[in-house]
C-alpha cells in the first residue's frame, strides 16, 4: 500500500511498489493527460511534479512517492489558465500535442525556479523533452510570455 | 479530503483532476462550448460535414485524421467560410468511416501525401455554401421575399434591403426541409473571412490540459491492455512459446499467439510489460537473419551497375556526358529512418459476434475497416473505426499492422483490449523510409552551363505493398523512389534517370515527403556541386536554370531575399540554399550553419513556400517549423542500421532526435498566390538537409554524401 496526494486528493494505491509512477496515473487512476514516451526517461512526455520538482513518472516507481505530493497536467490549473496554458495557446504551441504535457509540467516547475529565464535557461530545463513535431520555437516564445516578457 | 481506495482495475472514475476523458477518453475539440452542457439538437444536417443546431451551433465533421498538421481547423475553415457561419459556434466531430468521407485524392478515406486541404478545399466549400443556400432561402420564404433580396452574416440571414434578420439557429429546423441546390456559386475570395487567416486553431485548448484523446487514451467497460513480443529480425515467426512464467506475473490475464508474435494481455501496460518480460519465445528467424546494414549497401552498389526502369529520358544524355567540357561524378547514400512519432503505436479493438469497434490513432479509415472484417469474418458495415488523435502520424499511421493486431487480439479472448507498443517495439518494428544508393553524373558546357545529369537510384519499393489500393506499378516503376530526382526542375537539356528496384526484405513504407526526402538532398546537392565546379554562385546557378520554372524561381529568390544570400555573415558561418516541389507546393530553404566543438549548428533558416491559395497561414508556418526539424533531425542524427535483420536502434538514445537548444531560428514566408492549393504537411522538409550540407560545403570545403552528416 503507498498512500500519496496527487492534484491535492489523498490516493492508495495497492499497485506493485516497483511499478512507474506513470502507469499508476494513468491505468489506475486514469489520468490520461501524462503520456508514455519511451519508458527510460528520454523524452519528457512523462514528466510530473514529485513535491514541486519536475520528475520523469516512468522513471519514479511508486515506493518512491509515498507521502508525497504529485501534480499532473490536470492539476497544473483549476481551468485551463494556468499562464503558460494561456501562453501555449497564445503562440499556438502544440501540433500533435502528445508531448506537451510534459513541455508544459517541465516549463512550470522552470518558471517557479526563475521566473524571467533566458534562452539558455529554456533551453537547460527543457533539453529533456523532446517534441516530435518541432514546436521547440513556439514553446521558447511561450515561456517567455508567460514569464511576462512578450513573445 | 476524500481516500481513494486503489487497486490496478479497481479504481474510481472521476474526481480526480480533470473529469474529461474517464470513459471513452475521445475528447474531441468543444470550442465554444464551455462546460459539459449538451448540446441542442441539430435538425438541419444538409451534407455528410455539417450539422446547424437549434442554438446556432455548427457541427463541422471532419473526415481528416488530426496528427498535429491542423486539419481539425483547417477544414473547418474552408465550410464555414462558405456558410458564412459564426465561427465561435463551431464544435468539431471526427467522422466515421464511410464512402461519403473518402478522400478525393486517392479513392480511400485517408489521411496523407498532403492532400488534405487540396483535396477537399472544392467540396467543403460547396458543402458549406449549400447550407448557406438553404437558410437563405428559408429565410426568404419565411418574409416572402428573393433570396436574392437577402445575405449573410455570422451566423444570420439578412434582408438587404430591411431590418429582418433571422439566426441559422432558428433557421435550422425549417431548413432541413428545403431541397439541396445542385449548383451554388462560392465566395469571391475578396470577401474571405477565414480563409488565408491565421485563425488560432480548436484543438489546443484540449491539448494544453491534458484532456485531448490520443489512441492510447482510448478506453471502455473491461478493456484489458497487451503488449506483443514480436521477432526483432524481420520476417521471423514463433517457433515455440513457454508462457508459465508470464502467466505466473501479477497482473497477467492471458498469453495468446497473433499472426505478428506472442502477445501478453494483462490489467494495465506495466503488468503487461513484466509479463512479456518473463515469456520465453523461441523464433524462426526466417531467411533474413544474416542482413545487416553493410550487406544492403554492398547489393545496393552492385545493382547500381546495372541499368533500371526509366522514369525520366530527355535528349540524349550518355551521349551529352561524353561530349561535355568537365564532367562530375558522385555516389550519394541515405539509411533507413523510423517515424518515431511520440505516441507509440497502439490501437484499441472490442470485437463480438455481431460487431467490431475499434479505436485508433489511424491514417487510414478505410483500410482499417477491410483488415478488421477480413480479420472478424464480419461485413465491413459492422466495424466501427473511432479516430482518436493521433500523437503524431508522418505516414506510419497509414499502415494497419497495429490495428489488426488489436482486432485479432479482441476476437482471441473476446474482451475488449489495447494493444500498445513500447518504444522498443516502435523502432524495432517500423515500416522505415528506404534507404538508398544513388550514382549520378553530370557535364557541363566550356561556359560552365549544365549540359547533361544522369541520376540513378537504387532502393527499394514502396508501392508495391499497397498494389490492392493504388494497383500495380505503372511501367515498372515506383514513382516514390524517384520523386525529387526524375522531376528536377532544371533547364538541363539531357537528363536521363532510372530506378533499379531493390527490395531486401527490410518495411519500407511513407514516411515525411516519402521520396522526396532523400531525392530531394541528392538532387539539390548535386546541383550544388555543379555550381561549384562551374565557379559559379550556387543560387544564380540555380536561378539562371529556373526560367522554365518560375514558382521554383519564385520562392527561390524570395528565400534568399529574406536570408540576405551573398551579404557578409560571422566568421565561421556559412550558407546554404535548396529548392523542390513537393504535393503541389514549392519550397525554398536557406540554412546559416556553424560548426561549434565539431559539431554542425544550424542558427536560422529561412523558408519560403507557395503552396497556392492558402487557407491557414500560421498553421502553414508551424507546418514549415515542424518539417524543418523533422528533416534536420533526419539529416543531423538519423539513420536505422540492421543487424541480424533487426533495427539496431532501440530508443531515443540511440535514435536522436532534435532538442530545443538545437532549435534554429526558422523564418517562414508564404507567396501570395491565386494558383489552386498545395500541401503544407510534407513539403518543407525535403529542401532542409541539402540546405545544412550545402551550407556545409561552403564553410568547410567539404562535400557531405552520406546521411547522417558525419563532420
Amino acid at each position: 500500500m503507498t498512500a500519496f496526494q496527487i492534484n491535492g486528493r489523498r490516493v492508495v494505491s495497492t499497485s506493485a511498489p516497483d511499478t512507474p509512477l506513470l502507469w499508476v496515473i494513468r491505468d489506475d487512476l486514469r489520468l490520461t493527460g501524462t503520456k508514455y514516451g519511451c519508458g527510460i526517461g528520454q523524452c519528457g512526455a512523462c514528466t510530473v511534479h514529485l513535491d514541486g520538482a519536475p520528475v520523469r513518472s516512468c522513471q519514479t516507481p511508486l515506493s518512491a512517492i509515498e507521502g508525497k505530493q504529485v501534480t499532473t497536467i490536470e492539476g497544473l490549473s483549476d481551468n485551463g489558465d494556468h499562464p503558460l496554458q494561456l501562453a501555449w495557446i497564445e503562440e499556438q504551441v502544440p501540433q500533435c500535442g502528445y508531448c506537451q504535457s510534459g513541455q508544459l509540467m517541465s516549463a512550470a516547475a522552470l518558471l517557479r525556479d526563475t521566473p524571467r529565464p533566458t534562452d539558455a535557461d529554456i533551453d537547460n530545463a527543457m533539453s529533456g523533452n523532446l517534441c516530435r513535431c518541432g514546436t521547440y520555437q513556439r514553446i521558447r516564445r511561450a515561456v517567455h510570455r508567460a514569464a511576462g516578457g512578450g513573445a | 479530503m476524500t481516500a481513494i481506495g486503489l487497486n490496478r482495475r479497481d479504481f474510481v472514475r472521476a474526481g480526480i483532476g480533470g473529469a474529461a476523458g474517464l470513459t471513452i477518453a475521445i475528447h474531441l475539440p468543444a470550442c465554444a462550448a464551455p462546460g459539459d452542457r449538451a448540446p441542442a439538437p441539430t435538425p438541419f444536417r444538409p451534407n455528410a460535414w455539417l450539422r446547424v443546431g437549434l442554438d446556432g451551433g455548427i457541427v463541422v465533421v471532419v473526415d481528416k485524421s488530426e496528427m498535429g498538421q491542423g486539419v481539425l481547423t483547417s477544414l473547418p475553415q474552408m465550410i464555414v467560410e462558405e456558410l458564412d457561419g459564426d465561427w465561435s459556434k463551431v464544435r468539431i466531430e471526427q467522422a466515421p468511416v464511410g464512402s461519403e468521407y473518402v478522400n478525393l485524392a486517392y479513392g480511400i478515406q485517408a489521411t496523407g501525401g498532403s492532400s488534405s486541404v487540396r483535396s477537399s478545399m472544392q467540396a467543403l466549400r460547396e458543402a458549406g455554401a449549400k447550407a448557406r443556400a438553404m437558410l437563405v432561402s428559408t429565410a426568404a420564404q419565411g418574409w416572402s421575399i428573393e433570396p436574392s433580396a437577402c445575405h449573410t452574416e455570422n451566423g444570420y440571414v439578412v434582408e438587404t434591403a430591411g431590418r429582418r434578420r433571422k439566426s441559422y439557429g432558428d433557421l435550422a429546423a425549417a431548413a432541413a426541409e428545403m431541397p439541396v441546390p445542385e449548383t451554388v456559386s462560392l465566395k469571391d475570395p475578396k470577401d474571405f473571412n477565414l480563409i488565408g487567416k491565421p485563425i488560432k486553431r480548436l484543438d489546443l485548448a484540449d491539448k494544453v490540459t491534458g484532456r485531448a484523446g490520443f489512441g492510447i487514451d482510448a478506453d471502455t467497460d473491461g478493456m484489458l491492455v497487451a503488449l506483443v513480443a514480436r521477432c526483432s529480425t524481420y520476417g521471423g515467426t514463433v517457433a515455440g512459446y513457454d508462457d508459465k512464467a508470464a502467466l505466473a506475473v501479477p497482473g497477467v490475464r492471458q498469453v495468446v499467439q497473433i499472426d505478428s508474435g506472442v502477445a501478453v494481455v494483462a490489467e494495465g501496460y506495466w503488468q503487461a510489460s513484466q509479463g512479456r518480460k518473463a515469456l520465453e519465445v523461441t523464433w524462426d528467424r526466417g531467411t533474413m537473419a544474416g542482413m545487416s546494414s553493410e550487406a544492403i549497401s554492398k547489393k545496393f552498389r552492385d545493382l547500381s551497375r546495372q541499368s533500371g526502369v526509366v522514369a525520366r529520358d530527355d535528349g540524349n544524355a550518355g551521349r551529352a556526358l561524353r561530349l561535355s567540357a568537365k564532367r562530375i561524378e558522385a555516389e550519394y547514400e541515405v539509411p533507413y529512418l523510423a517515424h518515431a512519432t511520440m505516441e507509440p503505436m497502439n490501437c484499441s479493438a472490442s470485437v463480438t459476434s455481431e460487431k467490431c469497434t475499434v479505436w485508433a490513432p489511424t491514417q487510414f479509415q478505410s483500410g482499417l475497416r477491410t483488415v478488421a472484417a477480413q480479420i472478424t469474418g464480419l461485413p465491413e458495415e459492422a466495424v466501427e473505426v473511432n479516430t482518436t488523435l493521433l500523437g503524431g502520424g508522418f505516414g506510419r499511421r497509414f499502415e494497419q499492422d497495429f490495428a489488426a493486431e488489436a482486432v485479432a487480439l479482441s476476437k482471441a479472448i473476446g474482451q475488449p483490449v489495447k494493444v500498445i507498443w513500447s518504444r522498443e517495439d516502435d523502432l524495432a518494428h517500423d515500416f522505415y523510409r528506404p534507404a538508398s544508393y544513388n550514382r549520378l553524373a553530370a557535364g557541363l558546357d566550356s561556359s560552365g552551363d549544365p549540359v547533361a545529369w544522369t541520376h540513378r537510384v537504387v532502393g527499394p519499393s514502396i508501392m508495391t505493398r499497397f498494389a490492392a489500393f493504388f494497383g500495380p506499378l505503372p511501367d515498372g516503376l515506383d514513382s516514390t523512389s524517384v520523386e525529387g530526382a526524375a522531376d528536377i526542375p532544371y533547364g538541363i537539356p539531357n537528363i536521363h534517370c532510372d530506378w533499379v528496384r531493390a527490395d531486401v526484405g527490410v518495411p519500407v513504407g511513407f514516411w515525411r515527403s516519402v521520396g522526396h526526402s532523400q531525392n530531394a538532398f541528392i538532387s539539390e546537392c548535386f546541383i550544388d556541386e555543379l555550381a561549384g565546379a562551374a565557379g559559379k554562385d550556387p543560387y544564380e546557378f540555380r536561378r539562371a536554370l529556373l526560367a522554365e520554372a518560375p514558382r521554383h524561381r519564385g520562392v527561390l529568390e524570395l528565400a534568399a531575399t529574406k536570408a540576405e544570400w551573398g551579404t557578409p555573415l560571422p566568421d565561421g558561418h556559412a550558407r546554404g540554399i535548396a529548392v523542390a516541389e513537393s504535393f503541389g507546393s514549392y519550397v525554398a530553404e536557406v540554412a546559416e550553419v556553424s560548426l561549434e566543438n565539431g559539431k554542425v549548428r544550424v542558427h536560422r533558416v529561412v523558408c519560403a513556400i507557395d503552396c497556392g491559395v492558402h487557407v491557414n497561414p500560421d498553421i502553414i508556418a508551424a507546418q514549415m517549423e515542424s518539417c524543418v526539424v523533422y528533416g534536420l533531425t533526419a539529416a543531423l542524427y538519423g539513420a536505422v542500421e540492421i543487424e541480424n535483420g533487426g533495427a539496431r536502434q532501440s530508443n531515443f538514445h540511440d535514435y536522436k532526435l532534435l532538442q530545443i537548444g538545437e532549435m534554429p531560428e526558422v523564418e517562414v514566408y508564404i507567396v501570395q498566390s491565386t494558383e489552386p492549393p498545395g500541401g503544407v504537411g510534407e513539403p518543407g522538409t525535403p529542401p532542409i538537409a541539402p540546405a545544412v550540407v550545402n551550407a556545409l560545403a561552403a564553410l568547410t570545403g567539404r562535400r557531405v554524401r552520406t546521411l547522417p552528416i558525419e563532420v
